[in-house]
């Protein structure tokens, strides 16, 4: 399984705040993003936009691989002020 | 050393053990640039200036309008239309005389940032874009100054220290590498609600006092807070040595 979780004005956006996904098909980031994507509508949009990604609290990219057991973080990036 | 009339002023910070009257003589040595006299620069900007900073610089472009008044909170009602570094130089000015403030009532740009930052010993981003943040990484990692990082939007925000003296610090671009996607979420357009900005910019504040006193603070960590939740999370970040900005292929 992957852990994933949403934080700050996303967690909102999408009304979830974790969920578990099977690590079945998910090597990386992108590929999360894409399973995600096909769960719900919302998801969809909420991922078109800039995002800011953390694997095991770690800051990452797309391209990071994962396996079962991680945890992924999404948030979006804050840029007023 | 210090007058009397410093030591009663700052007597409540001097009484603390990590500060003491070798820490005030350092802020009173100090020079800080403030970036941005907004939502974050007024409460970052009034701290330092009732801590006793020696000179701080404030530069902000922009005049106060009316619908800035729910949070900046050093303007008031009749300051609308004034430039907003001046302004806020008067009301900080009242607080703490002894401060000296020097007002640069322009938008930053390269050749300004160029030209104040190898004179102050640290810089604080105080901004509402990805655009001003980059300028400002460039030039504390150029020019090597600690760059201390904010940002506010909704019940949102985010913070992390930048330290160029360091060299496994990560800087903004190892966290934001390219502003393609780079959202135009601010403050006008998505909302803020106005403490979150004294929650961002008194974590901002704490951690200028901390270096200018020699005190430790936490680089390659970007904090995220929550305000709706109520909520700290933290995400460490490694240096890149991809970065554009830091790494092996600038």
């Amino acid at each position: 399984m992957i852990n994933v979780l949403f934080f700050a004005s996303l967690r909102e956006q999408l009304g979830s705040e974790k969920l578990e996904l099977s690590s079945d098909g998910i090597t990386d980031v992108q590929s999360l993003l894409s399973a995600l994507t096909k769960l719900h509508p919302n998801y969809n949009n909420a991922f078109n936009q800039s995002i800011l990604v953390a694997v095991n609290q770690e800051m990452s990219t797309r391209e990071q691989t994962l396996k079962p057991g991680d945890e992924v973080a999404f948030f979006p990036p804050v840029t007023g002020g | 050393m210090l007058s009397t009339q410093e030591k009663l002023r700052y007597s409540r910070q001097i009484m603390l053990n990590k500060v003491g009257e070798q820490g005030q003589l350092k802020l009173r040595n100090a020079t800080v640039l403030i970036v941005g006299m907004g939502g974050l620069g007024n409460p970052v900007a009034l701290y330092l200036a009732a801590a006793g900073v020696g000179k701080l610089l404030i530069a902000d472009g922009d005049e106060v309008d009316i619908t800035n008044l729910q949070r900046q909170v050093l303007f008031s009602q009749q300051d609308v239309k004034l430039n907003k570094a001046d302004t806020a130089s008067e009301k900080l000015q009242l607080n703490n005389p002894d401060v000296d403030i020097e007002v640069i009532d322009e938008m930053l740009d390269e050749e300004l940032a160029d030209y104040y930052i190898p004179n102050v010993d640290l810089v604080i981003d105080c901004t509402d874009n990805i655009a001003a943040r980059y300028l400002l990484n460039k030039a504390c990692l150029q020019h090597k100054k600690p760059l201390i990082l904010g940002a506010a939007t909704g019940f949102d925000g985010q913070q992390m220290v930048i330290d160029p003296n360091n060299q496994e610090s990560a800087c903004y671009q190892c966290v934001f590498p390219s502003a393609e996607n780079a959202p135009v979420n601010n403050c006008q357009t998505i909302g803020i609600l106005g403490p979150i900005l004294a929650v961002i910019g008194g974590v901002q504040a704490t951690e200028a006092l901390k270096i200018l006193m020699g005190l430790p603070v936490k680089t390659n960590r970007l904090a995220l807070y929550d305000g709706l939740n109520q909520q700290w999370q933290y995400f460490n970040v490694k240096k890149q040595t991809s970065c554009t900005a830091c790494g092996h292929s600038k």
